[in-house]
């Protein structure tokens, strides 16, 4: 696997959280926090792992859709003008991912899908004897949906070892935190493990160590990267801040989140 | 029916490799064992998991097999419905849903295992095709088709076993296209499935009092041949619209309002279950019989007024 610059990454990384601002000052609401907490692990996927025209990647968390339309924008994908179209009559692109879209392989949105589309994906190069790999992002509420486990066991029986999966353990649904309404859920990596699964757990805002994690993998199963991240990550008030999961901040948070905005380091 | 299905998909997987079945803990009926056997890499058993079923379907024709996800109909079509709105029809993706027991064939297994709204739910889905084939000759045919298609999302309705042959002299089998297997003057059955035999059965039986009546095979339900359809009506002073599902939803309705937007002046009497979950058990006659789905019934239909 090629050297992965996580300095370079950390600079990408902040030029798109510049760039989702400046989407989200065009709409009346987006899903900014959860784009955040995410941005390292795709930024990773399209920067460090993806093999373009070999491999595949579904964001199966949707509603983190506009941080892969910017990465697509920055590497000439996605046309500028359907991002300056976003969410608008005419436009191409919504809150939630549709396949067809320039480089986007799988409509989601509805939660709990990306997982069985992603152990299909894997199985069927296996069958076709390649070397492709599917890179999956989900979110930790995802993982409450029963679907996402019957596709975790059926990755595990058919032994799908190109498959990537990355959940954004950002410790929130849409409402509540995890950890504190649905205690159940940890611990996570167990879980995982007792599935059937190679699991590594490694902090999310750090594409480095995202990168190296991936690599280090052993292979020989169908791999879970837990990514600690938080959510809305980088402007302080939207940091854990329920209400930011999906909405548009007005000009003054808009000036302030700019100011904020630094290179996350590790 | 379901070992016509398994006996040419069987044939036709060894022809082209994209060809998988996807099940759900369901036994491989006749040939489907020997396709299990000779390619076990493209029988896949996602055990009691249907929403995994879809999914894994979905992922596989993303990336260019030609998958058939295949249960009993209920499980293949309620328990995963989402999933087959969003991965399948949503992104248009080519794989067929096989639901094996439609209607109330699976009479003593009680409710849960009774697919009695099936059409009406695979029909309101945008870009699903829905096809009911009646017996074992036209589920060749529909297979066939299933298997060569690659603009999106089936839904196949099967029976189980043990179906007669009804269309051995009927033009033959074309999507989307109403399919006239019996002819007559008097009256006209149309219907879908195993249960159109009960037409053809009410046609030789008035044949002896001199009412002659024609039956055709709506075998395509989505897209509807409302051409079709509309131009029978106009043949017949009298239709019946035999349907093993609810009453809404479905065929009875859409003959209808092909009825009225044509302006044809006939009768239409329909014969479908009742809008009710029945809690009784016995042979697939039973079933229907309680439901008011009877030869007798539809003599009646057919003949009286």
């Amino acid at each position: 696997m090629a050297a992965f610059d996580a300095a370079a990454a950390r600079q990408r990384c902040l030029k798109y959280r510049k760039r989702i601002l400046d989407v989200s000052q065009r709409v009346g609401a987006l899903h900014i926090a959860p784009a955040f907490s995410c941005l390292e692990m795709t930024d990773t996927v399209y920067h460090g792992l993806l093999r373009p025209g070999r491999d595949a990647f579904v964001m199966s968390k949707g509603h983190g859709c506009v941080s892969q339309y910017v990465i697509l924008e920055d590497l000439g994908i996605m046309p500028t003008a359907e991002i300056e179209r976003y969410c608008t009559p005419g436009g191409l692109l919504g809150a939630h991912p549709d396949r067809g879209t320039p480089g986007v392989e799988a409509s989601t949105g509805s939660l709990g899908h990306g997982m069985g589309l992603g152990v299909g994906m894997a199985y069927a190069e296996k069958l076709k004897a390649t070397d492709a790999r599917i890179y999956v992002v989900l979110s930790d509420g995802e993982l409450q949906e029963g679907s996402s486990w019957e596709a975790a066991m059926m990755a595990a029986n058919l032994g799908v070892s190109n498959l990537v999966a990355m959940v954004d353990l950002n410790d929130f649904g849409g409402m509540h935190k995890m950890s504190e309404y649905h205690t159940a859920f940890y611990p996570l990596r167990e879980k995982f493990e007792a599935f059937g699964w190679e699991c590594a757990e490694v902090n999310g805002h750090d594409a480095g160590a995202i990168h190296a994690a991936v690599a280090a993998r052993k292979g020989e199963r169908p791999f879970a990267l837990l990514c600690r991240t938080v959510k809305g990550r980088g402007v302080s008030y939207m940091e854990n801040v329920a209400i930011w999961h999906y909405r548009s901040p007005n000009k003054d948070e808009y000036a302030q989140a700019l100011r904020e905005l630094r290179e996350i380091s590790a | 029916m379901r070992n016509t299905f398994a006996n040419v998909f069987y044939e036709e997987a060894k022809k082209d490799a994209r060809l998988c079945v996807v099940v759900a803990d369901i036994s491989p009926a006749g040939s489907m064992e020997k396709l299990r056997k000779e390619y076990p890499d493209r029988f896949i058993n996602t055990g009691v998991a249907e929403q995994i079923m879809i999914g894994m379907c979905a992922g596989m024709a993303m990336r260019g097999l030609r998958p058939f996800a295949y249960t009993i109909a209920t499980f293949a079509l309620f328990r995963p419905y989402e999933f087959i709105r969003d991965d399948l029809c949503y992104q248009g993706l080519p794989v067929t849903v096989v639901g094996v027991g439609g209607g109330v064939t699976y009479s003593t297994l009680g409710g849960t295992h009774h697919a009695m709204e099936d059409v009406a739910l695979a029909c309101s889905l945008p870009n699903m095709r829905v096809i009911a084939p009646c017996d074992p000759a036209e589920a060749t045919a529909a297979t066939q088709w299933c298997v060569a298609q690659q603009e999106g999302p089936v839904y196949l309705r099967l029976g189980k076993a043990g179906e007669p042959v009804i269309t051995q002299d009927a033009a033959p089998f074309e999507l989307g296209k109403v399919r006239l297997i019996r002819e007559g003057r008097d009256a006209l059955v149309l219907g879908y499935g195993p249960t159109l035999k009960m037409g053809v059965a009410a046609a030789m039986a008035l044949e002896a009092k001199g009412i002659s009546v024609a039956v055709a095979s709506v075998h395509t339900l989505k897209p509807l041949d409302r051409d079709g359809i509309a131009k029978l009506l106009q043949r017949f002073p009298r239709v019946v619209v035999l349907e093993e599902m609810v009453p809404h939803g479905g065929l009875s309705g859409m003959v209808k309002e092909v009825a009225w937007e044509s302006g044809a002046r006939c009768r239409i009497e329909c014969m479908t279950l009742k809008d009710e979950f029945l809690h009784v058990y016995g042979s697939h006659a039973d079933l229907l019989g309680a439901h008011g789905f009877s030869l007798p019934a539809l003599l009646r239909l057919l003949s009286e007024g």
